[in-house]
């Protein structure tokens, strides 16, 4: 299935490659364009160059902080698309979840259909134009 | 300073005291190169009921044990102790110690006998054997926990390792149930490459494992016949043939026409194919493996050495533990178990040799292993 060109654009980052082509499939069947990642870098230049309007990240990548880097900078890299675009995976403590400013944190292994939730309804609150969540 | 309890059990009460005082002002190292020594504190009993009672209460380091006692005798004590598992260690005393005696007092648990009268030496020079005699048992207990807690951590990594494959073919098979991929063929092969590949990884991984297992239990029947270096290594390169076509690597060998070793063939098979399965798999494309066998100190002596990416020194160190694999941004799609080295530097071992690596970081790494015989 080909997702429409106007169709809500999401970056996926993580370093497992067979967790990002599952849940590529899994998203473009879902009707999101999807755009794939798997390094910090890649995924920072990705974010600048197409202004992604959600990005789902892995929290726990090869360098142990770069998941955490990652969400911290992305809030300053996507400040038209309002600074809340992350779903993370994996818990952290209160103070790390606060620094890492996810709206969502899902603990792996997680469900798609979990996902595709937290994704609709961190879009819808964007549209609504809600305030922080997470 | 460390205070072990003592409890002296005796009915007369000059014994009583003079034990309390000789012990209370005594303190004694464990070991020679022991820093702290151990002092004591003293209780007294008059009967064995009331130093079971008291024992009830807190469990004394060390029991001196009387074994002519006037209600139930040491030989008594000594049972309940054992009955009731108390864990202490008991030196007897006694005036008569006939060997029917110190058998029966031995079989029931005692660990030393004092025999009357005694002087304070007497009584010091029997203390600070079962001082010595504790720190051992302690030192034994703290290894038998730190193997447990290895043990322990082996099975939660190796759960892991066994789940995460396990999870990446069930999300593919999901997938191609719910449809989710559609039909274009391009994408269903992926899919069905991507679990295979999986599927691979985790079969090795079972295999190194019970490898493994096998050489730990030393309960594998090996299988010790006149073998040949050389023709392991060129079995071995058969083996790595087409991954290294694949990526235009060439592999040398330089071994002398002959190099017998009385050995277990499948081992050796393991540590080449380890060793050269490796040199493939970190090196660059069109890089180069050199496989040399030649004889050092006595030793046979394998390197295989590879034009690769090579080792930060840190982590060349920590290399043949279990289930370390170095991750970084090169390392992220070649698949491994994370056993392999472990295995070779174990097998090595049983060869009276040794496995090691010398790395350079972006230009290759040597890997040499030495085998007896």
């Amino acid at each position: 299935m080909t997702p429409e060109p106007t169709a809500p654009h999401i970056l996926l980052v993580d370093d497992d490659e067979d967790f990002l082509f599952q849940h590529k499939i899994q998203l473009e069947h879902a009707g999101y364009r999807v755009t794939t990642a798997t390094t910090r870098a890649e995924a920072e230049a990705l974010a600048a160059e197409l202004k992604p309007d959600l990005a789902i990240l892995d929290l726990m990548m090869e360098q142990h902080d770069d998941g955490f880097v990652l969400s911290h900078h992305l809030k300053r890299l996507l400040p038209a698309v309002t600074a809340e675009t992350g779903i993370s995976f994996s818990p952290t403590s209160g103070a790390e979840r606060a620094w890492v400013g996810a709206d969502a944190l899902l603990a792996k292994p997680i469900r798609f259909e979990q996902l595709k939730r937290e994704v609709e309804r961190l879009l819808r609150d964007r549209d609504k134009g809600l305030g922080t969540r997470g | 300073m460390e205070t072990l309890r003592v409890l002296v059990v005796d009915d007369e009460t000059g014994m009583r005291l003079a034990v309390a005082r000789v012990l209370n002002t005594y303190a004694v190292r464990p070991d020679e190169s022991d820093e702290h020594a151990v002092n004591f504190t003293v209780d007294t009993a008059e009967t064995g009921e009331a130093a079971l009672e008291m024992m009830a209460a807190a469990t004394p380091d060390i029991l001196l044990l009387d074994m002519k006692l006037p209600g139930m005798s040491g030989l008594d004590v000594l049972r309940e102790i054992r009955e009731r598992r108390i864990e202490t260690l008991t030196v007897m005393i006694t005036a008569y110690a006939t060997l029917e005696t110190a058998i029966e007092a031995t079989k029931r648990g005692a660990h030393d006998f004092l025999p009357k009268p005694f002087t304070p030496e007497d009584l010091r020079v029997a203390i600070r054997r079962v001082v010595r005699h504790l720190a051992v048992q302690r030192e034994a207990r703290r290894l038998a926990e730190e193997k447990r807690q290895v043990r322990f951590q082996f099975i939660t990594v190796l759960g892991h390792e066994l789940k995460a494959p396990l999870a990446a073919v069930e999300g593919y098979l999901q997938i191609l149930k719910d449809g989710s991929a559609g039909n274009d063929p391009a994408v269903v092969g992926r899919i069905v490459d991507r679990a295979l590949v999986r599927t691979e990884g985790m079969r090795k991984l079972i295999v190194d494992l019970l490898n493994m297992t096998r050489i730990e239990s030393g309960r594998k029947r090996r299988d010790l016949a006149p073998a040949d270096l050389r023709e392991a290594a060129v079995a071995a390169i058969e083996t790595a043939a087409p991954a290294a076509a694949a990526r235009g690597i060439a592999i040398h060998l330089e071994a002398p026409e002959r190099a017998p070793l009385v050995a277990d063939r499948g081992e050796l098979d393991i540590i080449f194919n380890n060793l050269i399965s490796n040199a493939v798999k970190y090196n660059r494309e069109h890089g180069r493996v050199t496989i040399a066998v030649d004889r050092a100190d006595g030793l046979w002596r394998l390197r295989v050495s590879d034009t690769g990416i090579g080792l930060a020194p840190e982590d060349a160190q920590r290399l043949f533990q279990d289930f370390v694999r170095i991750k970084n941004e090169q390392t992220r799609t070649i698949p491994g178990t994370g056993l392999g080295l472990s295995i070779v530097k174990k097998l090595a071992q049983l060869y009276g040799g040794d496995a090691s690596v010398d790395s350079q970081p972006g230009a290759g790494s040597t890997f040499t292993v030495t085998l007896k015989g």
